[in-house]
């Protein structure tokens, strides 16, 4: 069975946490004891129906609140696939909280109030869901029921997005679909009352959607986790590069480049779950032995001579910044966590920040507060070997720690 | 070419990443290890993320002294096969030693006294990185967890102020005192659990399987009839053929009805189920956020 990592966005009272306790409820993935203790809970809170969207949240001041806080993860499957939600929040401070479950998507839920039509936090969320290279996007138009179903209400706001999304670069594949998540119109059964629609339900749409095209084939990129040394007697000499495949293929016999250092050597054989296999590819775990003993640790990364990403001590990055204690220092030094590398960070400059709610660049504040988003140049102590993340997301992406702090206080993608 | 992986295998080299993480960042890491399905399945992936060497932690089993015999005997059998290390931690010895107080009345439950027991084992042997078998899907504050879960110098959680996490990047930097827990298999579910137990032909604690035994029925729960769990008046020893969904410790881990003697048979009755694992637990069932409230002060 195939999995499809999906993350769920919109703003607060679209319908979000209705809509994916829907897709829960209507596709029997919720158990009986949490109908039971979302029923009494409803009632509790004096809710007049049955309420949905107590299934998603979690914490005690979520519930208190009825606001969903942190990023939550749910899991659901059908015949057809396993599915995993990244539900995000959708108030204003909690950009971060998307970008978070944006990064391990691969598709993005987007709500739209079809009373209200394209605002804001759309041209927001769609915004995060290309800068994160989400390649298919589904435009949500929820709460169809409070605009009687109309089509014109519909197409109104297709065309708006559609206008709209002409500007966001990377996201390949957009599909509109309306929707009452309240009532479970086009979630997961057809509605009955929009028989201008002809296009598949919102579950039907996640459970066909092609997303093996999506992973990169092309560049070889093995970064080093563990050095795997038994010395045991059995396994005297061995000597394993324990690790995951971010993309591309690697078989025995293959000419690899190790980057920073440039030795090159062949691969001995790989092994996958204590077999030896004949290739491995993202996003397999395996561990890789080579024809010869050269000096290579975790933070190195095995590519193909012929391929290699590029080695460079200086950065170009849109960031997204997380703390809200500390602003982005010019200057600063932080530490920059690469795949499983770690480097010293400088701040060169800061080139501009974005407007994320009209694609606008800011060239006259270019002080970086929490859930900003923008262009910056770094220097680092050492080289790291990396790809735009436009070619290769585990290769392209990184996160900066402050030093005192120890917290992730941004998200990097190399242009 | 078709490169695609299955999503159990899919699930296993992301398990397989962070225990390899967990063991490349931290010095002293542990794995806790319960004797219950999902501990046996990290132990396993841990087993092969590290082969041919061994497991570079050990594994340690907090122990309330309230435990199925069967689960004792798998345990140390399971140890001694996997070539690990085994420390326990003992709740008897916490309550001796007076650092908690044991509850009493016929509810009583050694659960909660984990938690100290948990925390001073950690500090005893100076463990920075816990490794758990949580998994999201159990329950509503779990899924809120992080792979990498930072805890303060008191063990605890503030779910508020977790670090993000983005891509596969971990981010397991403290300060002195301060530990993590790890969770590598965070996105799995009870039936995932169970196929890959069936794919890997994992042995089980028998206490999965069906058989008779003699049970309580006790608010919701059916609770084994054993040193530490006898009727209350008003209540009756039964014998039924009960199953365990989970297995933890004895006075609060409830038995289903089922006839599941194999494993298909129990992933067909999961397949089916209409109440969630944790169900069964009356340790859950004590407040809307009983799960939340004792992972803040330290809990698994």
């Amino acid at each position: 069975m195939d999995l499809l990592r999906f993350t769920t966005a919109g703003s607060v009272d679209d319908g979000k946490s209705t809509l994916i306790g829907r897709l829960l409820y209507d596709s029997k993935n919720t158990f009986e004891d949490q109908m039971a203790a979302v029923e009494a809970s409803s009632k509790k809170r004096g809710d007049e129906n049955v309420n949905l969207a107590l299934l998603t949240d979690g914490l005690r001041a979520e519930r208190e609140q009825g606001i969903t806080i942190d990023v939550a993860y749910r899991y659901f499957a059908t015949p057809r696939r396993k599915f995993i939600i990244a539900d995000t929040p959708g108030h204003i401070q909690y950009t971060r909280n998307m970008v978070t479950g944006a990064s391990t998507a691969n598709l993005a839920i987007i709500l739209i109030d079809a009373r209200h039509g394209v605002i804001e936090q759309t041209c927001r969320h769609s915004f995060i869901a290309s800068l994160l290279r989400i390649q298919h996007v589904v435009i949500a138009v929820n709460k169809m029921d409070l605009v009687d179903y109309s089509e014109e209400a519909y197409l109104k706001i297709v065309d708006q997005f559609k206008q709209f999304s002409s500007r966001l670069r990377n996201i390949v594949d957009v599909s509109f679909i309306p929707i009452s998540a309240l009532n479970g119109d086009n979630v997961v059964d057809k509605s009955d009352k929009m028989s201008w629609y002809q296009g598949p339900s919102l579950l039907y749409h996640l459970e066909t959607v092609y997303i093996g095209s999506d992973r990169n084939h092309v560049d070889a990129r093995f970064p080093v986790q563990w050095v795997i040394r038994p010395h045991s007697d059995e396994y005297h000499d061995f000597r394993g590069y324990a690790g995951r495949v971010s993309s591309g293929v690697f078989k025995p016999g293959d000419d690899i480049v190790v980057q920073p250092s440039g030795f090159t050597s062949k691969i001995k054989a790989i092994y996958a779950d204590e077999k030896e296999v004949d290739e491995a590819f993202s996003p397999m775990s395996v561990a890789i032995r080579l024809e010869d003993e050269i000096d290579i640790s975790r933070g190195d990364l095995i590519a193909k001579p012929n391929n290699p990403p590029e080695s460079t001590q200086d950065i170009e990055a849109m960031i997204c910044w997380f703390s809200a204690e500390a602003p982005l220092a010019v200057r600063g030094k932080y530490v920059l966590r690469h795949t499983t590398n770690e480097v010293k960070a400088m701040v060169k400059e800061v080139k501009y920040k974005m407007n994320i709610n009209n694609l606008h660049k800011i060239e006259d504040d270019l002080t970086f507060q929490l859930n900003d988003i923008g262009r910056i140049s770094l220097r680092t102590s050492k080289p790291i070997a990396s790809d735009p993340y436009q070619n290769n997301r585990a290769t392209g992406s990184f996160v900066l720690i402050d030093e005192q702090t120890n917290q992730t206080v941004a998200a990097g993608m190399i242009l | 070419m078709n490169y695609t992986i299955d999503q159990l295998t899919q699930l296993e080299a992301e398990a397989i990443y962070v225990l390899r993480e967990t063991a490349a960042q931290f010095e002293n890491p542990a794995l806790l290890f319960s004797g219950g399905k999902d501990s046996i399945v990290m132990a396993w992936l841990a087993r092969k993320a590290f082969w041919p060497a061994k497991i570079p932690f050990p594994l340690v089993h907090i122990d309330t002294g309230h435990n199925f015999p069967e689960t004792m005997t798998y345990r140390d059998s399971f140890v001694e096969n996997l070539g690990a290390r085994l420390i326990v931690g003992s709740v008897q010895a916490s309550i001796d030693a007076g650092r908690v107080r044991e509850e009493t009345g016929p509810d009583a439950s050694r659960n909660m006294l984990q938690t100290v027991t948990l925390l001073d084992t950690v500090e005893e042997h100076q463990y920075d990185a816990a490794l758990g078998g949580g998994r999201r899907d159990e329950e509503k504050a779990r899924a809120k967890e992080r792979f990498f879960s930072a805890r303060d110098e008191f063990g605890q959680w503030d779910p508020k102020n977790q670090r993000p996490e983005l891509w596969n990047i971990f981010n397991g930097r403290k300060h002195h005192g301060e530990h993590f827990r790890v969770f590598p298999l965070s996105n799995w579910t009870e039936m995932d659990i169970w196929m890959y137990i069936q794919r890997e032909e994992i042995e089980l604690p028998n206490l999965y399987f069906s058989h008779k035994r003699n049970v309580i029925k006790r608010g919701n729960a059916l609770l084994a009839e054993c040193k530490y769990v006898s009727p209350q008046p008003g209540e009756l020893a039964e014998e039924k053929v009960v199953r365990f969904r989970t297995i933890g410790d004895a006075t609060c881990t409830g038995a289903v009805e089922s006839d599941a003697d194999t494993l298909d048979k129990i992933i067909q009755e999961v397949a089916t189920a209409r109440q969630t694992e944790r169900g069964t637990r009356a340790d859950d069932q004590r407040s809307e956020t009983a799960m939340e409230d004792r992972k803040k002060e330290g809990y698994f």
